[in-house]
């Protein structure tokens, strides 16, 4: 019986997600002393655990917005750039108010950043829902500008602020809390009743599956793609803000570089295939937290810093491998075959539906 | 019109206008500043060979509807190599230079078989590709490495003369001679067609008889070659190695490509159109260092308005006699 329900659970699609994430955690605990203990400093949550959950918070915020936009089977390739850009734009407006501590002000820049976010994500829907450019490649040409536009914000300088108190809070402390954490649990709460409390999951994911039979059975499929990625720009432009507050500053070369492949590696770590059609938003929070686990590990176990990509490549490479059919058919072939319903399982469902959908 | 529209090489001819358009502009507005000379259109090839070179790698990939992600970082680790071994373990110059395009090759090898036999997207792939080798960089070592060893600066300043007093470096002299070589190998042998008809569709290559898996392997080889040879014209441009060379190059690579009227669904485009691609981005750069004062942060926006600007024009041409685009893989 036990036997049963340990098979039961490795079978869960988030079994390997958690246990490679416990095991990082766990390799860390004999290099730090103390490494499961939270404790509170001068009204302040500390340590190790929270320090992973604030810095992660970026990249979880990003992939969250990336997994949808993977469920409506495209890409986003654009977020570090719309991340760099939103920093930019409201640490331009901070610095250039008089008193950089009001909270209008603030408010307003705030404002500024998400709304530079929205029409960076709304642009990229355009280009892929209205004019049916490939994901890939429409979103490529924001990559490619975005920077160049941030330069041209920032006029190629990193803008310094000094605004500790609302602003900084966004990066820092909220009544003791870290705050970008409690920003992600909302935002991630968000996302999960949206989709999976009303039916906007299920319309998401049949967009990812075949957008066409989904057209024709009445869903619009344009508006839900154009809503992912405005919800990909948005969380990518919160990204930047929380970046821009813990920096107090708007670097526009450096800032979110290389997160979107953070961020797409996070959300495939987390059961969510590229092919769109099927998300997993706790499976993502999950990889983006493994990816910043993996970082802290490689830096507290000593390994040099420089190795820190090599690790990464290793990763990237091992998890695909592992997630290839073709790969684990090759590689576990004999041991296959005990498991062969499992696969079964998986498959029936998919061919139903297309064959259904060719009636 | 419409036989026009039809005419699949539309887009590269577009591309040429607005070259020399570009060029008549740049002409008009910098009279006195000598923009109207050979040697103006010489320096693009001497300033973009390495880029030349890698787009023309790009091209083979994009052509059988793939992608290569890892360009830029071969590209680096390429510069770091050899300035490694060249100026810290003092191998000659003879022996590096095949052993690096061998290790592009291998690292091309290895992308191409996992894309292949185990079904991983291009895109995620060659995306660890670019991870490892920028980390490989990292690992040789932190600091930039400069390099003063004899041979390298010989070949590095050795110009060929050519009529009417201008000149080109070697590498752009091997950039011009590989284009060459390349647009011979798509156009004139089995190999190349094999590549137009995987990127055309993969399935009905398969049932024609065309080996898929070996073209596919040989595809990304050649990329990776075409990224160690672009990072050897690029240690020769730059005589140095250093961690963060062409972060970022396999973008610029994709937008010549792209630019030059290649559809990134694949099947369908021409090397001479990622030249045109790459003379632009090209002139783009004379331009706004002409300019003077201008950020050269318009360059990453303009390059992105042309990019934008040609995938709307391949949405126009695609959509008249083609089916709805592959799904992107």
């Amino acid at each position: 019986m036990t036997n049963l329900d340990w098979r039961a659970a490795t079978r869960h699609r988030l079994f390997w997600p958690v246990a490679v994430l416990v095991a990082l955690l766990l390799i860390n605990v004999p290099f730090t002393p103390g490494f499961f203990a939270i404790h509170v400093r001068a009204g302040h949550l500390y340590g190790s655990l929270v320090n992973i959950l604030i810095f992660s918070a970026p990249i979880v915020l990003v992939a969250l917005g990336m997994t949808l936009v993977i469920a409506t089977g495209g890409i986003d390739l654009s977020v570090g750039a719309v991340l760099a850009i939103a920093g930019a734009a409201s640490c331009l407006y901070i610095s250039k108010e008089t008193d950089q501590n009001s909270l209008s002000g603030v408010l307003i820049a705030v404002a500024i950043g998400l709304g530079a976010g929205l029409v960076c994500g709304a642009w990229n829907g355009w280009l892929v829902a209205g004019r049916g450019v490939q994901p890939i490649v429409a979103t490529l040409i924001l990559m490619v500008a975005g920077r160049g536009v941030a330069q041209l914000i920032t006029s190629g300088q990193i803008i310094t602020i000094n605004s500790n108190t609302p602003f900084g809070v966004i990066g820092g402390y909220w009544l003791g809390f870290p705050f970008s954490v409690l920003l992600i649990a909302v935002m991630v709460t968000l996302a999960v009743v949206l989709t999976r409390r009303t039916a906007l999951g299920l319309l998401i994911e049949s967009v990812g599956g075949n957008a066409e039979a989904s057209r024709l059975v009445g869903i619009r499929a344009r508006r839900i793609k154009l809503m992912a990625y405005i919800f990909c720009g948005l969380c990518a432009a919160l990204a930047g803000l929380i970046n821009s507050s813990n920096l107090s500053a708007a670097d526009s070369n450096n800032a979110g570089l290389w997160i979107e492949l953070d961020a797409i590696l996070a959300v495939v770590i987390g059961g969510t295939s590229l092919l769109g059609g099927r998300f997993y938003l706790g499976g993502t929070v999950i990889g983006a937290l493994i990816i910043e686990t993996l970082q802290n590990t490689i830096f507290t176990i000593g390994v040099p810093t420089q190795t820190n990509l090599v690790f990464k490549a290793v990763m990237v490479i091992f998890v695909f491998l592992l997630q290839s059919p073709a790969f684990r058919a090759k590689v576990f072939r004999r041991r296959a075959r005990p498991s062969a319903p499992a696969v079964a399982d998986a498959a029936p469902p998919a061919t139903l539906t297309t064959s259904e959908v060719g009636r | 019109m419409s036989a026009l529209l039809r005419d699949k090489r539309l887009p590269v001819l577009v591309t040429a206008i607005l070259f020399i358009a570009m060029f008549a502009g740049g002409a008009s507005r910098y009279q006195n500043q000598n923009f109207l000379s050979v040697q103006v259109i010489a320096n693009l090839f001497i300033d973009n060979g390495y880029l030349l070179v890698a787009a023309i790698g790009a091209t083979f990939v994009i052509l059988t509807g793939g992608i290569d992600l890892s360009v830029g970082s071969i590209v680096g680790f390429t510069t770091m190599l050899t300035a490694w071994l060249v100026q810290q373990q003092h191998w000659p110059v003879l022996v590096v230079i095949p052993l690096v395009l061998a290790v592009g090759c291998l690292g091309g090898y290895l992308m191409g078989y996992v894309i292949h036999y185990f079904e991983i997207q291009p895109f995620i792939v060659t995306l660890a590709g670019l991870f490892l080798f920028r980390g490989l960089c990292l690992v040789i070592s932190k600091e930039s490495i400069s390099i003063d060893d004899r041979t390298i600066s010989k070949l590095a300043l050795y110009q060929v003369q050519l009529p009417g007093g201008t000149f080109l470096s070697l590498g752009a002299v091997t950039s011009l001679v590989f284009l060459a070589a390349a647009a011979f190998v798509l156009h004139y042998t089995t190999f190349g067609r094999r590549v137009y008809a995987i990127g055309g569709n993969e399935q009905s290559a398969l049932l024609m008889g065309v080996p898929v898996a070996r073209t596919k392997v040989a595809v990304y080889t050649i990329s990776g070659f075409c990224s160690a040879l672009a990072g050897l014209l690029f240690t020769l441009y730059i005589q140095s190695g250093d961690p963060l060379h062409a972060v970022g190059l396999e973008l610029d690579a994709i937008a010549a490509v792209v630019i030059g009227g290649t559809l990134l669904t694949g099947g369908a485009g021409y090397v001479v159109g990622t030249m045109l691609g790459v003379l632009v981005i090209g002139l783009i750069k004379t331009i706004i260092s002409y300019e003077g004062t201008l950020s050269s942060w318009w360059i990453k926006v303009l390059t992105g308005a042309l990019l934008l600007a040609f995938i709307l024009l391949q949405r126009v041409i695609g959509s008249r006699g083609r089916a709805a685009p592959l799904p992107a893989r």
